[in-house]
């Protein structure tokens, strides 16, 4: 078996390093938002889970199209770290944005774009274990997970398009959709907590899918060995 | 060039084919359409009573209700249409045919489209019988029939890779409801919106989300469908 990659164990500790430090920044560094009070700093770990959920889900699509192409089972390997990964991170999400639209709306959920486009992507990635799950043939897993991620990618933005004709309530970060929406503004030590989470949680995302791609690599191995064995 | 030139009108041949071997199977049983049809009327049943559609109810829920029986009985159409062919190992025997593979795709695309738009021929006038509101509208039934090729053209791709796994029938309205939110809710938008009394420019945004949904997964589904099948 190979040792585990130096870079490996250093991206390691650092993920642990920017992680406290981003905690330390959303919860003392940042100054108490006026209306919101306490409450609003879970929103730096909110915007950071949700970015990397997004982006695993994005890059999730493009390895599977790459396999796709290539036939490469490295690239289906990435692709199932990616999902795995961005959905833990998107489950956060939710569960951290239920945890602040509590006191802020007065309700653990609501149909709004944002929320339901979250708990649908939730339930496609649930469905993509549920496909994998059913299929022996490693080869065909791969085509099958890919083909899934494809249109899973393809559906999300267009779930947040038509849902988006009812009405929101959530607050806009970045881009303003209409005049009359919340638009929430940072001040300047809002914004370095804010940008320093979207960093450190970008570094333990990478950390993370690493790892899993490793995993996923020792797996196969093992399927191997005991192929090997069984004859 | 030339040789793409000459293959495309036998790919439309070939998919004419594969209906006509549909409907002429479908012809001497109707074990698709009937099934599909009993189980439709079961769920109106079943809506009635749950949500006890009175006249006041009824002006809200007309168009989820049409719009959730469609999708529940397409969904029993396109889990049997595709487990027929598996079974008999006529799907082999199809894609040992020295035609394009996207003609297998279309050709079961439109048969499935046919079942579902027979159902609704049938599912209609008898809704609009029981609950004396008038269906047949040239707008409302456009949109019905734009909303069935979006199911079914995701649909049958989704149905071929579900009877493929071990799970099967159980697996497909899991995978195939989350991506298939999209075309359903714009449907419903729609729908509702015109059978409220709207100007068809007031749901012009569903109605083109609704288009978009069916170029982008007929174009894609199309493409996918070989990866799907090849062996």
């Amino acid at each position: 078996m190979q040792p585990k990659p130096t870079a490996l164990k250093i991206l390691d500790v650092v993920s642990i390093i920017v992680l406290a430090i981003s905690t330390y920044l959303a919860l003392f560094y940042a100054p108490t938002e006026l209306v919101m009070g306490e409450v609003q700093r879970v929103f730096y770990f909110h915007i950071g889970t949700a970015w990397v959920g997004l982006l695993g889900f994005v890059l999730a699509a493009v390895s599977g199209i790459v396999y796709l192409v290539t036939k490469d089972m490295k690239w289906d390997r990435a692709e199932v770290a990616l999902v795995e990964v961005s959905a833990m991170f998107f489950f956060l999400t939710i569960v951290l944005g239920s945890i602040w639209a509590r006191p802020a709306w007065n309700t653990w959920w609501t149909w709004d774009p944002r929320l339901t486009t979250a708990a649908v992507t939730e339930l496609i990635y649930i469905a993509y274990f549920m496909l994998r799950a059913g299929i022996e043939d490693p080869e065909k897993r791969a085509r099958f997970g890919a083909v899934y991620t494809l249109l899973g990618g393809l559906s999300a933005p267009i779930t947040f398009m038509v849902i988006r004709l009812f009405r929101s309530i959530h607050p806009v970060v970045v881009g303003a959709a209409n005049a009359n929406q919340e638009k929430l503004s940072m001040t300047g030590d809002m914004k370095v907590a804010f940008f320093f989470a979207l960093f450190a949680f970008t570094v333990l995302f990478v950390d993370f899918v690493w790892h899993r791609i490793r995993l996923g690599a020792l797996e196969e191995k093992v399927e191997q060995l005991k192929l090997k064995v069984s004859m | 060039m030339n040789t793409k030139r000459n293959a495309s009108p036998s790919l439309w041949k070939a998919a004419f084919a594969v209906v006509r071997k549909d409907l002429a199977a479908e012809l001497r049983s109707f074990e698709l359409v009937s099934a599909m049809l009993v189980f439709s009327l079961l769920v109106i049943v079943i809506f009635n009573f749950a949500l006890e559609l009175d006249v006041k109810v009824r002006q809200s829920v007309t168009a989820g209700v049409l719009w959730t029986t469609f999708a529940f009985a397409g969904t029993l159409g396109l889990n049997r249409s595709m487990a027929t062919e598996k079974d008999r190992g006529c799907l082999d025997g199809l894609l040992l045919a020295p035609v394009d593979r996207s003609a297998i795709y279309f050709g079961k695309a439109l048969s499935n489209l046919i079942f579902m738009l027979i159902v609704e021929a049938f599912v209609l006038p008898i809704y609009s019988m029981l609950y004396n509101v008038n269906l047949f509208r040239l707008d409302l039934l456009g949109v019905i029939l734009l909303g069935s090729i979006g199911y079914t053209a995701v649909g049958t791709l989704l149905s071929a890779m579900s009877v493929q796994t071990r799970t099967r029938e159980v697996l497909l309205p899991i995978l195939l409801f989350p991506v298939a939110i999209p075309v359903l809710l714009a449907a419903v938008k729609v729908s509702g919106g015109l059978l409220a009394g709207a100007a068809f420019s007031e749901v012009l945004t569903p109605f083109n989300i609704l288009l978009v949904y069916d170029v982008v997964f007929i174009a894609v589904a199309f493409m996918a469908f070989d990866y799907v099948v090849e062996e």
